[in-house]
């Protein structure tokens, strides 16, 4: 009984762990509501799980010879990513600085420019696309105006987190010589910043590379204009060569990125 | 790397000219990108089509948001919701075994079982998860239940990653504790190592779930169930008051998801 007047006094929805108890009831009811709404049958999955390994089968077998069809597209796949991540980052660095709470003190402003910078973050890319394909019609252009959009709402909210977190020692020392605002984000905090932006550009790229692989699905220009092809044939054999050279691409990209920001760190 | 003070001083040529040759290469590879893009195709009707975008945006088809039919916007939100739900529950229950294959142990930087963890986990993760929707339509037939097995695959390679570097950054101080009183593998496991990461676990569960919407959001493009599947068929038949909605529908979904679940992860952590 000792050990008993040591612990320490739990009150009683604690000792029956109550809390935890409907976390988990309330978990668990989700689950079977978000089952019944997405009408999940385990019996059918089991049923036809032989269609899926025969795509599986029919996908083990790549058409090498597609290999010379599809290095153009892929090719305008990187082009893509490279045109409109650079265009997205170009106007994410002015939104990025007028973001952070140490170069705008006006918490409107701020508030403001961030809650647009969230608006534009909430569009997935496949759904930009489907609407500029609308807009511009089929083609890369499509595909580097959405590249452009989506990098920009992940650009500037990364670049505006490294804008604050930078140290406060030179602008204070700019501020005591009285620069202007303009010569203090120029000689105070661009040299801090510089090789993060880098960095996070290079990241952006990564996934804008893998992201536009897809996007020509919907006729934004690129490599996904083929695989829809394929998959629209079921010429799976094709398919399977383009998700693997995807794959490929997206690894030499990745390598590529992760050594410069390795050096730039 | 250590330089002799000489060095530093007198700057050698590479310090000196090195941005030019790194200058030199990021010219080259936009002048390479740019030529390659056939930008000029832009249709004739862009603007106006722009124009009623906009307009739809500003005049939204309001009638569409509940009509009891099942069909509206409020339905198949919830039912991308679901889709997402589910999906992630699904890989987070997958990602655990995947996550303890992955974790390097503190010892040895490579090791078979983790790296060819790690390898499988990037592969999962580069693979299109649209593709991936496709190829469960083929198994399950078009509709949500095919999103929701490619929300659970495709999300276990972030998942499976994520996990698998929380428990690499665990603190073991639980564990030693269970072994130093002479707890067996299974006590330590359940009394520490499960207590110590799950917080982290729900955590990750909870940041995946916010992309898992928006994957949602999209797979119904291809077929795979939610609101994607009445966007697309909007914009095809251009009807932007109709697009107009679905857009604002989704964006309230979009914000209500992260606020929920980063107030959650706040309280977590």
């Amino acid at each position: 009984m000792d050990v008993m007047k040591r612990l320490p006094r739990q009150s009683w929805w604690q000792k029956y762990h109550l809390k935890t108890i409907s976390l988990v009831i309330i978990t668990g009811l989700l689950i079977i509501l978000s089952a019944q709404v997405a009408g999940v049958d385990l019996a059918m999955f089991w049923g036809n799980l032989d269609q899926f390994t025969n795509l599986l089968v029919r996908m083990a077998h790549p058409d090498w010879a597609y290999i010379t069809i599809i290095g153009q597209p892929i090719l305008e796949t990187i082009q893509m990513a490279i045109i409109g991540t650079t265009i997205g980052t170009c106007f994410a660095i002015p939104l990025a600085f007028l973001a952070a709470s140490n170069i705008v003190q006006n918490s409107w402003i701020r508030g403001l420019v961030r809650f647009g910078l969230d608006l534009v973050r909430t569009l997935p890319d496949l759904l930009l696309a489907a609407i500029f394909v609308a807009v511009f019609g089929i083609g890369a252009t499509a595909g580097v105006v959405t590249l452009a959009i989506f990098s920009f709402g992940m650009v500037s909210k990364l670049f505006y987190e490294v804008i604050e977190t930078i140290d406060e020692g030179p602008i204070e020392a700019m501020k005591s010589v009285g620069a202007r605002k303009l010569q203090i984000i120029h000689f105070a905090v661009v040299p801090q910043v510089l090789n993060q932006f880098i960095s996070y550009f290079l990241y952006t790229l990564e996934i804008n590379v893998r992201a536009s692989t897809v996007l020509g699905y919907l006729g934004a220009g690129g490599i996904g204009v083929y695989l829809q092809r394929s998959l629209n044939e079921f010429n799976y054999s094709q398919t399977a060569v383009i998700i693997i050279m995807t794959l490929v691409v997206v690894f030499i990209i990745n390598i590529i990125s992760n050594y410069l920001r390795e050096r730039l760190m | 790397m250590e330089k002799s003070p000489e060095l530093t001083i007198k700057k050698s040529y590479y310090d000196r000219y090195g941005w030019l040759f790194w200058a030199l290469i990021v010219l080259i590879i936009y002048v390479w990108s740019l030529q390659g893009l056939k930008l000029s195709g832009i249709q004739a009707s862009a603007s106006s089509v722009s124009k009623s975008i906009i307009s739809g945006i500003f005049h939204p088809d309001w009638a569409y948001v509940y009509n009891g039919s099942g069909e509206d916007l409020v339905s198949l939100i919830v039912q991308t919701l679901a889709i997402a739900f589910l999906g992630t529950i699904i890989s987070a229950v997958i990602s655990v075994p995947f996550a303890f294959w992955a974790a390097q142990s503190p010892s040895e930087k490579w090791h078979v079982r983790s790296t060819s963890g790690k390898f499988v986990l990037t592969l999962i993760r580069t693979f299109p998860e649209i593709v991936l929707a496709i190829m469960f339509i083929k198994a399950v037939g078009p509709g949500s239940y095919a999103g929701v097995l490619a929300v659970g695959v495709h999300s276990v390679g972030m998942l499976g990653k994520l996990f698998s570097e929380a428990i690499e950054n665990m603190d073991d101080g639980a564990e030693e504790a269970i072994v130093s009183v002479g707890g067996n593998a299974t006590q330590v496991f359940a009394l520490a190592t499960l207590p110590t990461i799950l917080p982290e676990f729900i955590s990750y569960t909870l940041y995946r779930f916010e992309i898992a919407v928006r994957s949602a959001t999209i797979l119904g493009m291809v077929g795979a169930g939610g609101i994607g599947t009445p966007m697309l068929f909007a914009i095809q038949t251009r009807n932007w008051p109709r697009v107009g909605i679905i857009l604002l529908g989704i964006i309230i979904m979009v914000l209500a998801i992260d606020s929920l679940s980063g107030w959650l992860r706040k309280k977590l952590v």
